[in-house]
Order: structure tokens, then C-alpha cells, then sequence
């Protein structure tokens, strides 16, 4: 027998290209095989979805009997009450509206755009540390791009957002790591070891940051945990678990998408090396790229954690109470009936809504500092890296379906300018 | 083979858009857009290129954005001929000339119009002429507004409690000046959004300091020897001394240079069809005449095919573009504009969104959060439909309740969903403080996404 679509989607053989998949998947815009979770494919449906406020992100509301292959994949946050990512209102808005005012508009609106020479001297730094090891005439084995650039970038751009002194980042580096492979695990290592690893790395986590806490709360400074700590009066304050759940989430999500994010882009760019010459050429074209690469490699291909708290109806299927759902952003974005030729990168599209950072009351929190990560990133890569190629096409990916990327990205370049 | 009509117009006809504000703007740019070459001529009675003006009541007068800096952002260049400053005063429908003030006359293939509202005036002129008495709505009003605000009023009286009343008490509450409403309702917004509403505006107004006075007209604005003015005269006997009196009264349709044209134009707007086809008096529509913005009225299949006059910026944009788009299609390629109603305003720190036509609830439901939060979401029904809805700090769920309006679901809701508090749970009159529905008719839905392939279902009424 065939095996099932969603099998297919999740199966690692098909983690380089899941889009012919989802292409299938949209035939029926609400696929669902009788035991799994009911699956939405198509533009319109999804961003309708994320609307719907019959729809609840606390996954306590699905039903006992729910059979979701991606349920249980816990996100990192170990014993700590759920963040805002997992919570409805009004417990969602009064923890994001808290943690936004520190963040961004209308109380904070210049704190992203603060960051960026702190970003463009970061990017900087990890640039000039591939010049040792570049590959090509220069011999090596090339440069691992998702090693030595996608991946500190994000995490050091967290460690100075949150205000994590720069004498830790290193002990910070390792646990974000050790938490980012348990989001990925390979199937053949011993599962219980890397299980006492993982909590181990969370528990350490934890520890610091309570820690880190405290300390803001005695000495603050202008970062962004001294400020959730302080509170704002108006009778909203975070708790201490709050706080840690708030600090754990904006680690997780916020690194992990970056990661992808980047090396995504600069995988499509080295596929499409007239774009990647247009964006050495005009760096400013780094702005509707990085959209219509939300669009057409989105990090986080599927939502699955919503559940109806009513039966509802989508194109003529009738979605049960507590039965759980997954909203396929990664297809949706790539909707003909949305999107005109979505399998092209198109960075001069006019029309590029995508769902790549959701859409509703849980859209991308980090969303501005990301896209000013990836802009920054991607330009600078351009601009420097001299005759970039991929030496590996497709590049060997993470196991993970939902958080999809490349593992390593091996590139070589002639030579690193100025 | 011949070139069409249709054709011909679009490589050299002439194209004339009276009113060069939202509408007419991106009406011209959507012509543009779909190809249209000939000459386009934009005609405006202000002075000034098009501008935004919701900031006028906002940014403006906050001191956050000066009145000069709202100019619209530009989709595209429309090479178009402008002549502002200049009002048409006529209209030959039969030799298709719009006429103008200064005696110029304009020949025209095709014509739209967006001519758009006006501010009602201070119905006593003298009173109205008084050094200090404002109305607002250009951009002139809303740079003598700001420019007296900023010099430190001592006291401010609003007439009327509507959205541009309500956002000016907003704003002078945000610069700490005093400031005094006077509202003919019970309560402000009332007359948008019915009572349930008006009683949480009304707490909103007195917890930011504004001195509200509901029940009550203003019945005389007195003047000092200097001819500035000093204080209002209300109903209730009350005197309330004020050196900035804002009347906001409502807006009132730019018609009057159509008067006597043919065209199907009065106090109410311009009549056009579904597809922003101008009607002449006659009841005929015209074929080179078509009307979007806040001076047209036309018919909403979804809200019982009622003429809807809405003056709402999302309209404006929506309406210009399909007037731009009919004006260069044949009969079968004509869309119907069938925008749902939509508006936002933003007072006392909080956004306030609204869509479908509430005024047509005669209960409403709060299905989200608290209105004692200042945070929810309300359906209005009407017949057992969901007819409107509005939002108090909540608005990225609005796209939710638009699909219900669109597809007539019932009324009260059915479904549970995230942030249903107790009160929650049944439906209250909606207490609007004029309830004129129409009779018991038939239910249209609208379906599809894309202006191209929205449809929509007929379901006749049973007897």
C-alpha cells in the first residue's frame, strides 16, 4: 500500500523537497485519513483559520483521544507553565502585551532598529572568521555555513537582546545548542542519553536565567529581561515562571527559525545566482527578498498544535470539538490560487502575503528582528562572499518536518572582500 | 478587424476624475494600472496633491505629524494633468463636459467622480465665523486646529461625540487640555455602534478626564468683543466657557454642482449601481459616468440591497478601484463592488474596528473578552444573522467575524470560542436610538476570494 501523505511529509527522505507533497496535500484542502490530525493545505482556508477565534493554540483542549504523530514533540520548556505561544486569550494577550513593551510599538519602537549596527558588527565578525576557513582555491573543505554563520548570529543577537552579559554567551551558546538538537533528534542515538542531556541543559538554563533575573531585578539595565522583570505597573507584572517561560520561549523560537531562515536564503540565492548577483548589486533588494523567501521557504512549514473548541466547517469537512489540526503554512504559501507561479522565487513580486510568520493574534513575535537579521545577513553574504557555490546540493537537512532546514550548508567562494 | 470601442478608449481616450483625494487617486492609478494610456485629467477644489486624512484627527493633532506632511503615498506615477485649486461647478452630460469654476471646461470620454463630503458647518453662520470655532476635516482645518491646540487652549468644546469628535477629545486629553463634549445621544458612537458600545465609549471619555455632557445640545456659541469666541450655550441651561469650540457635526454630500445636470445626485449622494454606475434622475443608469468615495451611494447585495453611502476609507479605495476597472471593461467583465463595510478609529489608547453595517443590529452579542477590559469583540444581529461586529482592542479577529457577515451565519453564534467570558453568553438589545431596518427580505452570501471570482448566492425569503 502507498504509504499515507502525511507519513511522507514527515519522513526524512523527503525533507530536501516536501513541495510536490503539499502540492498533493492541496488537492484536498482539508485532508483528513481517519485516525491523524485534519490537515489544512490552502491559502484562504489557513489565514482564515488564524482568525478564527473557535480556533484554541492550549493544546489542553484537545481531546483525550487526538492522534497527532507530532503531538508530545515538546518545544524546550521542560516543567514551566506554558508560554504565550500555547495559551489563548486573555492569558495570551496580557503575557505578550507584557512582553512587547520592552520589545516594540508603540512603547519600544526604536529597540530593533537600536540593534542594528550591534547586528551589522555581529555579522561583521562571523564574515571574517570564514575568510580562515574558505574553501576553494585557497584549499579546506569548504565553509559550513549553518556552523559558522546561521547559527551563532541569532543566538548572540538573543544573548544581547535579553541582556545576558557577553562573559556568558559561550555557557548560553551550548545549552541553546543542546536545546536546538533536542528540537531535531536523530533517529539512531540513544534516545534516554540525549533525553538526561537535554534536561540537564534546560535545568542549567533555567537556573541561569532565574538567576540573570534576580539580578536585573537588584541592578537593571536597558535590555530587555531587566525591563519584563521591573514591570510597568498598571497592575501587570510577569511572575518569576512567567518570566522564564517568556525568556525560554523568545530563546527557542527566536533562534532556531532565524537559523533557518538565513540558511534557506542563502540556499535559494546560491540556486538562483542572477538574484544573488542583483542582491551584491543592490543590497536594499534584501527587504522584498527576505518576504518572498518567507513565502517560498518558510522555517516553520506547519502549525500543529491548534485545536477547535467547536466543531467547525472548512470547504464542506466538518472539524470535530477537540480534534487536533495542522495549518500548512509552507503550503499555503505556494497556493496557486493565491499566488500567481508560487513555485518561482520571485523577489519582485508585488503581491507576497505570506503566512511565513503566521497571521492573527499568535503572528511572529520576533518577526521585525528577524527580518532585520535575515536583510542583513543575506546582503552582507552577497556583498562579501567572492563567486559563492554550493558544494553540496541538496544539502543533508534536520530531521525535524515542522522547523525545516539544512543541517550544514557547504559552501565554497573564491575569496572574502573587505 | 476594427479596433473596438473599448479599445480606442483605453490607447487615446480621455478620462476625467473630479475629486483628487483617496478615491480619486487611486482611482487614477488603477487606470493606469490596467492599461489605460489616453489622457487623464485630475481635477480638486484644495489646492493640494491627495492627502490622508485620517492623521488629521490623530498624528496632527497630537503634534506627532504636521497637517502639510499627510500626502498620500503614491502607488505609481498617473501622468495626469492636474488642476487644483479649481472647483467643477458643472456638469453637460450631453456634451460630456465638466465645467469649472473659472470657467475652463474639461471634455471627458469616461468620468468619475469623487467629489466626496464636507464638513456640516455650524448651522449659525455668524456663530460659526467666531475666532476659534473649527471644523475638521481638511487639511487646512486640521493645521489651524493643531496650531490653536498647541497654544494651550483653556478649555476645548467638542460638539458632537462621533468618531472625530471622540478623537479630538482623545487628543486633547493626550496634550492635558481640558476639554468638554457635548453629545445629543446618551452617549458617544451611539449613532455608529448602538448603545451597549456608547456606554463603554462614555467610560472611556470620563476615566481620560473629558468633561461629557450627553442629553444635551449646544444652543448658542457667544462671542467676545474681539469676535473670538468665549463660550456655548446647552440646552440644560448649563454655560460652558471655551476658547476652541470644534463642531463635529457629521459631513455633509459635495453635490450641489450637479444640480440641474440629469445626473441622480442630492443631499444623500450620487446614486450608482453595483458596478459605480452613476444613475441619471431618470432612474436610467448612464454608461460614461461613474461615482466611488464617500459621495457615492449604491447597492449592497448583503445587506438587503440597500443604497449604502459609506464614508470609510477602505471604501474609498475598494470603490475606486472597481469604478477604474468597470470603466475599462465591457458589460461581462464588469465587477460588482461589494466591499463589507469596514472602519477603524483610535481614542483614549484604544483601536476600534468595526465591520459589516451594525446600525442594522437590533441585538448584539460580546462573543470576546470584556467590555469592562476595554478589550472585546461584539456581533450585531439582525434577523438572525450576523449583521456587523466591532472590536475594542481586538481587531486581528475581525477577518473571522467578516467571513460571518459574508456568509449570513446565525445569529445569536452557535460556536464556542477562546476568551467567551459569562456575559458572554446571550445576546442584548443593541439599542441603537433609531432602529430603521428594512422589512423581512431575502439573504444574499458572498463567496470567493479574489475580486475576480467572488460570487454570490441568492436564497430567497420563505412566506
Amino acid at each position: 500500500m502507498k504509504q499515507g501523505i502525511l507519513s511522507q511529509i514527515l519522513d526524512y527522505a523527503n525533507r530536501a523537497n516536501p513541495y510536490p507533497l503539499y502540492e498533493e496535500l492541496r488537492r484536498t484542502p482539508v485532508f483528513h485519513d481517519g485516525e491523524g490530525p485534519y490537515v489544512v493545505s490552502t491559502y484562504h482556508e489557513i489565514h482564515g483559520l488564524l482568525h478564527d477565534p473557535r480556533l484554541s493554540s492550549d493544546t489542553r483542549n484537545r481531546g483525550a483521544a487526538a492522534g497527532d504523530p507530532l503531538a508530545g514533540q515538546e518545544e524546550g520548556e521542560g516543567q514551566l507553565p506554558p508560554s504565550f505561544l500555547k495559551l489563548d486569550p486573555p492569558e495570551h494577550d496580557r503575557l505578550r502585551r507584557m512582553t512587547n513593551r520592552p520589545f516594540g510599538p508603540p512603547h519600544s519602537p526604536r529597540r530593533i532598529d537600536g540593534m542594528r549596527e550591534e547586528l551589522r558588527s555581529i555579522v561583521k565578525g562571523l564574515i571574517d572568521g570564514l575568510a580562515d576557513g574558505r574553501g576553494g582555491s585557497v584549499g579546506g573543505d569548504g565553509i559550513d555555513l549553518v556552523e559558522q554563520f546561521s547559527y551563532p548570529f541569532p543566538v548572540t543577537m538573543i544573548c544581547r537582546l535579553l541582556g545576558v552579559p557577553r562573559e556568558d554567551e559561550a555557557r548560553f551558546h551550548v545549552w541553546a545548542d543542546t536545546l536546538a538538537a533536542s528540537l531535531d533528534p536523530d533517529p539512531d542515538a540513544d534516545a534516554e542519553q540525549r533525553e538526561k542531556v537535554t534536561s540537564s541543559a534546560r535545568m542549567e538554563l533555567g537556573m541561569y536565567l532565574a538567576g540573570l533575573i534576580e539580578e536585573r531585578r537588584k541592578n537593571p539595565g536597558d535590555d530587555m529581561l531587566s525591563q519584563l522583570a521591573a514591570g510597568h505597573g498598571q497592575g501587570e507584572t510577569m511572575s518569576t515562571m512567567e518570566l522564564l517561560s517568556t525568556a525560554a520561549l523568545l530563546l527557542i523560537a527566536g533562534h532556531e527559525t532565524t537559523v533557518n531562515l538565513i540558511t534557506n536564503g542563502m540556499l535559494t540565492l546560491l540556486r538562483h545566482p542572477d538574484v544573488l548577483e542583483r542582491l551584491r548589486r543592490e543590497p536594499r533588494l534584501a527587504v522584498p527578498l527576505v518576504e518572498e523567501l518567507l513565502r517560498y521557504e518558510p522555517p516553520v512549514q506547519l502549525l500543529p498544535q491548534r485545536t477547535p473548541l467547536s466543531d467547525i466547517e472548512v470547504c464542506g469537512v466538518t472539524i470535530p470539538k477537540g480534534a487536533p489540526m495542522w495549518l500548512v503554512l509552507a503550503a499555503g504559501n505556494r497556493d496557486p490560487q493565491r499566488f500567481e507561479n508560487p513555485d518561482r522565487f520571485d523577489p519582485d513580486r508585488k503581491d507576497v502575503q505570506h503566512l511565513g510568520l503566521g497571521s492573527g493574534i499568535h503572528s511572529c513575535f520576533g518577526a521585525p528582528l528577524a527580518r532585520l537579521e535575515a536583510q542583513l545577513a543575506l546582503s552582507e553574504l552577497a556583498r562579501r562572499l567572492h563567486n559563492p557555490r554550493l558544494l553540496d546540493d541538496p544539502p543533508p537537512y534536520r530531521q525535524n518536518a515542522v522547523l525545516r532546514g539544512p543541517r550544514h550548508l557547504m559552501i565554497a567562494c573564491d575569496d572574502v572582500r573587505p | 478587424m476594427p479596433e473596438s470601442e473599448l479599445e480606442s478608449l483605453k490607447s487615446r481616450g480621455r478620462i476625467v476624475v473630479v475629486g483628487a483625494s483617496l478615491a480619486g487617486l487611486r482611482a487614477a492609478e488603477t487606470l493606469r494600472e490596467k492599461g489605460f494610456k489616453g489622457t487623464l485629467t485630475m481635477i480638486g477644489d484644495e489646492p493640494y496633491e491627495p492627502y490622508d486624512r485620517p492623521p488629521l484627527s490623530k498624528q496632527v493633532l497630537l503634534g506627532m505629524a504636521r497637517a502639510e506632511d499627510t500626502a498620500l503615498p503614491r502607488r505609481r506615477d498617473i501622468e495626469a494633468e492636474w488642476r487644483l485649486g479649481v472647483p467643477a461647478s458643472g456638469l453637460d452630460m450631453a456634451g460630456r463636459r465638466v465645467k469649472l469654476a473659472d470657467g475652463d471646461e474639461v471634455p471627458y470620454d469616461r468620468l468619475l467622480i469623487a467629489t466626496g463630503v464636507r464638513a456640516r458647518p455650524w448651522p449659525n453662520e455668524a456663530e460659526g465665523e467666531l475666532d476659534g470655532v473649527f471644523v475638521l476635516r481638511t487639511r487646512a482645518d486640521g493645521a489651524g486646529l493643531a496650531r490653536r491646540l498647541e497654544a494651550g487652549p483653556r478649555r476645548v468644546l467638542v460638539i458632537g461625540a462621533g468618531f472625530t469628535g471622540s478623537e479630538i477629545a482623545s487628543a486633547c486629553r493626550e496634550r492635558g487640555l481640558e476639554v468638554t463634549v457635548a453629545e445629543r445621544a446618551d452617549a458617544p458612537l451611539v449613532g455608529a455602534l448602538g448603545g451597549v458600545v456608547g456606554a463603554v465609549a462614555a467610560e472611556m471619555h470620563r476615566e481620560h478626564g473629558v468633561d461629557l455632557r450627553t442629553g444635551v445640545m449646544v444652543t448658542r456659541l457667544e462671542g467676545d468683543a474681539g469676535g473670538r469666541v468665549r463660550a456655548a450655550h446647552l440646552s440644560d441651561g448649563a454655560v460652558v466657557e471655551c476658547d476652541v469650540v470644534v463642531v463635529c457635526l457629521g459631513a455633509q454630500r459635495n453635490t450641489e454642482w450637479l444640480a440641474g445636470s440629469g445626473l441622480g445626485a442630492g443631499p444623500r449622494g450620487i446614486a450608482c449601481d453595483a458596478g459605480c454606475r452613476a444613475f441619471g434622475i431618470t432612474g436610467i443608469v448612464t454608461d460614461d459616468i461613474y461615482v466611488a468615495g464617500d459621495v457615492a451611494r449604491s447597492p449592497h447585495p448583503l445587506f438587503g440591497y440597500q443604497f449604502l453611502s459609506l464614508e470609510h476609507w477602505g471604501n474609498a479605495v475598494s470603490q475606486a478601484e472597481t469604478a477604474a476597472h468597470n470603466m475599462l471593461s465591457d458589460s461581462a467583465g464588469r465587477r460588482p463592488h461589494i466591499w463589507v463595510p469596514a472602519f477603524w478609529s483610535s481614542q483614549f489608547g484604544v483601536n476600534i474596528k468595526s465591520v459589516g453595517v451594525p446600525t442594522m443590529g437590533t441585538e448584539i452579542m460580546i462573543t470576546q473578552g470584556s467590555p469592562a477590559e476595554r478589550r472585546f469583540a461584539g456581533v450585531y444581529g439582525y434577523q438572525g444573522r450576523i449583521i456587523g461586529a466591532v472590536t475594542f482592542d481586538n481587531a486581528r479577529w475581525l477577518d473571522f467575524y467578516q467571513r460571518q457577515i459574508e456568509a449570513t451565519a446565525p445569529f445569536p453564534p452557535e460556536f464556542s470560542n477562546v476568551d467567551r467570558r459569562p456575559e458572554g453568553g446571550r445576546p442584548v438589545p443593541a439599542d441603537f436610538p433609531d432602529p430603521s431596518v428594512p422589512t423581512h427580505g431575502p439573504t444574499v452570501t458572498l463567496s470567493g476570494y479574489s475580486p475576480a471570482d467572488r460570487r454570490m448566492t441568492f436564497t430567497p425569503a420563505r412566506n
